[in-house]
């Protein structure tokens, strides 16, 4: 009987979005320097992943090697992959004991990865918009010095294209590790040395 | 004796046991007891012998293989993610050897987070953290950073969050593990005052001898059982 009367008084609510906002600004300002290399790990992937889209739009009076293309393409969308998921596993891994503490105070799961969601939608916001600008204009000027004609009427939508990707890498590759740290037994998270 | 108070925590039978095949580890094979409600109880035994997974399985931070505990008469394994995180937030308030305050929060949001976990105002809450910053004798450092905070200072703010939402239970991981002598003497005259005053069950792991002192009991956990209780009337006597 007291269990069932325990149980009608738990009725946990989530704090609202801006408490999981102000911790996520928090976490990145604080650790500014690092999030700067991590976001410039994102953008240096995104740089190269939108330049090889931009030389393949390009307008080419040489005969264009597709193959080769598709190639670089490739390459360079799984560079971007892998820096991405690396830096975003490591910011998320060496939180673990944050993320064990924050249970103890009462952070639901859901909570934990919300944190992460908005940190990591953030970082790859500005990481990939960098990214995608630098890979336009660098790409524009090698055009220009090869003699090729800009694809300035894809720039637009290859920007996009550039920073929906990187937003979508960032979020997946930190949600999985976060939603895997929010879901472990608090004392398991505090024990996590790195 | 005074002890025919009300129940707050009672573990029937736990054990729990780590990694599996050759490699598995009994860390706690079979605790019952019960912890009565607004005592100071102190769980004491060397290192490697179930003190910290007693602990972490009566704080809800962890699950036992077998058994039960029960926290105000819940137990605590039948309870969902999200009410175990409510259980966390409103019933324990807990302080670590390692302080484990959030390094990218001030003093003073270190203290209100579990608030505004538990649905309270943004107002209401730095109101009341200001409040018991001032009760640790921190209330000037609210606006600095745990990094920027002596060792002792940092447990305060500990102490002063776990009470956030005014739990009916403390529980205290060798509080006093990282502090020096006098440091730690005055943490645990904080404790003592905060279960002599606010009537806050603590539950600590100690080595510290100083700590069986403000005892009301003190268990002695041994090779994952519960070798020997002691009460304050033994302490007295002997």
């Amino acid at each position: 009987m007291t269990e069932q009367t325990g149980r009608a008084q738990f009725k946990n609510q989530d704090p609202p979005l801006w408490v999981a906002w102000h911790q996520a600004l928090a976490s990145i300002r604080v650790r500014f320097f690092r999030q700067l290399i991590t976001s410039s790990g994102i953008a240096l992937g995104i740089a190269f992943f939108v330049s090889m889209q931009m030389l393949r739009m390009a307008e080419s009076t040489v005969a264009k090697d597709e193959a080769r293309l598709t190639w670089l393409i490739g390459t360079s969308l799984i560079m971007c992959l892998v820096g991405v998921t690396n830096s975003m596993l490591m910011s998320v891994t060496e939180r673990f004991r944050e993320i064990g503490t924050i249970k103890c105070l009462g952070a639901s799961d859901s909570f934990i990865v919300r944190v992460f969601f908005i940190e990591a939608a953030l970082l790859g916001f500005f990481g990939s918009t960098l990214g995608s600008l630098l890979g336009i204009v660098l790409s524009i000027i090698v055009c220009r010095v090869s003699g090729l004609n800009p694809p300035y009427s894809a720039a637009l939508s290859v920007l996009g294209l550039g920073i929906g990707m990187g937003i979508a890498m960032t979020v997946i590759s930190a949600i999985a590790p976060a939603i895997q740290a929010a879901k472990m037994p608090a004392a398991a998270a505090l024990r996590m040395d790195i | 004796m005074e002890q025919q108070t009300d129940v707050v925590v009672r573990t029937v039978n736990i054990v729990k046991q780590y990694g599996e095949g050759e490699a598995l580890v009994r860390a706690l094979s079979g605790i019952s007891c019960e912890i009565y409600a607004g005592e100071y109880l102190s769980i004491m035994g060397p290192s490697g012998s179930g003190k910290s997974t007693f602990f972490n399985m009566i704080g809800g931070l962890d699950k036992p293989n077998e058994g039960s505990v029960f926290v105000n008469s819940v137990d605590i394994a039948q309870l969902t993610p999200r009410e175990l995180a409510f259980l966390r937030c409103h019933t324990i308030g807990y302080i670590f050897q390692t302080f484990n305050l959030i390094t990218v929060r001030t003093a003073l949001e270190n203290v209100t987070l579990p608030m505004l976990f538990a649905g309270v105002q943004p107002d209401d809450a730095e109101e009341k953290g200001m409040k018991l910053l001032d009760t640790v004798g921190l209330g000037h450092r609210y606006h600095h950073r745990p990094t920027e905070l002596s060792g002792g200072q940092q447990q305060r703010v500990a102490i002063a969050r776990a009470l956030a939402n005014s739990p009916a239970i403390i529980l205290a991981d060798e509080p006093t593990g990282n502090l020096d002598l006098k440091t730690g003497q005055e943490i645990i005259d904080l404790l003592k005052m905060l279960q002599s005053e606010h009537g806050v069950t603590i539950i600590s792991a100690t080595h510290d001898h100083k700590m069986l002192d403000v005892s009301d009991r003190i268990f002695h956990i041994r090779d994952g059982q519960l070798a020997e209780i002691e009460t304050k009337a033994d302490l007295v006597t002997a």
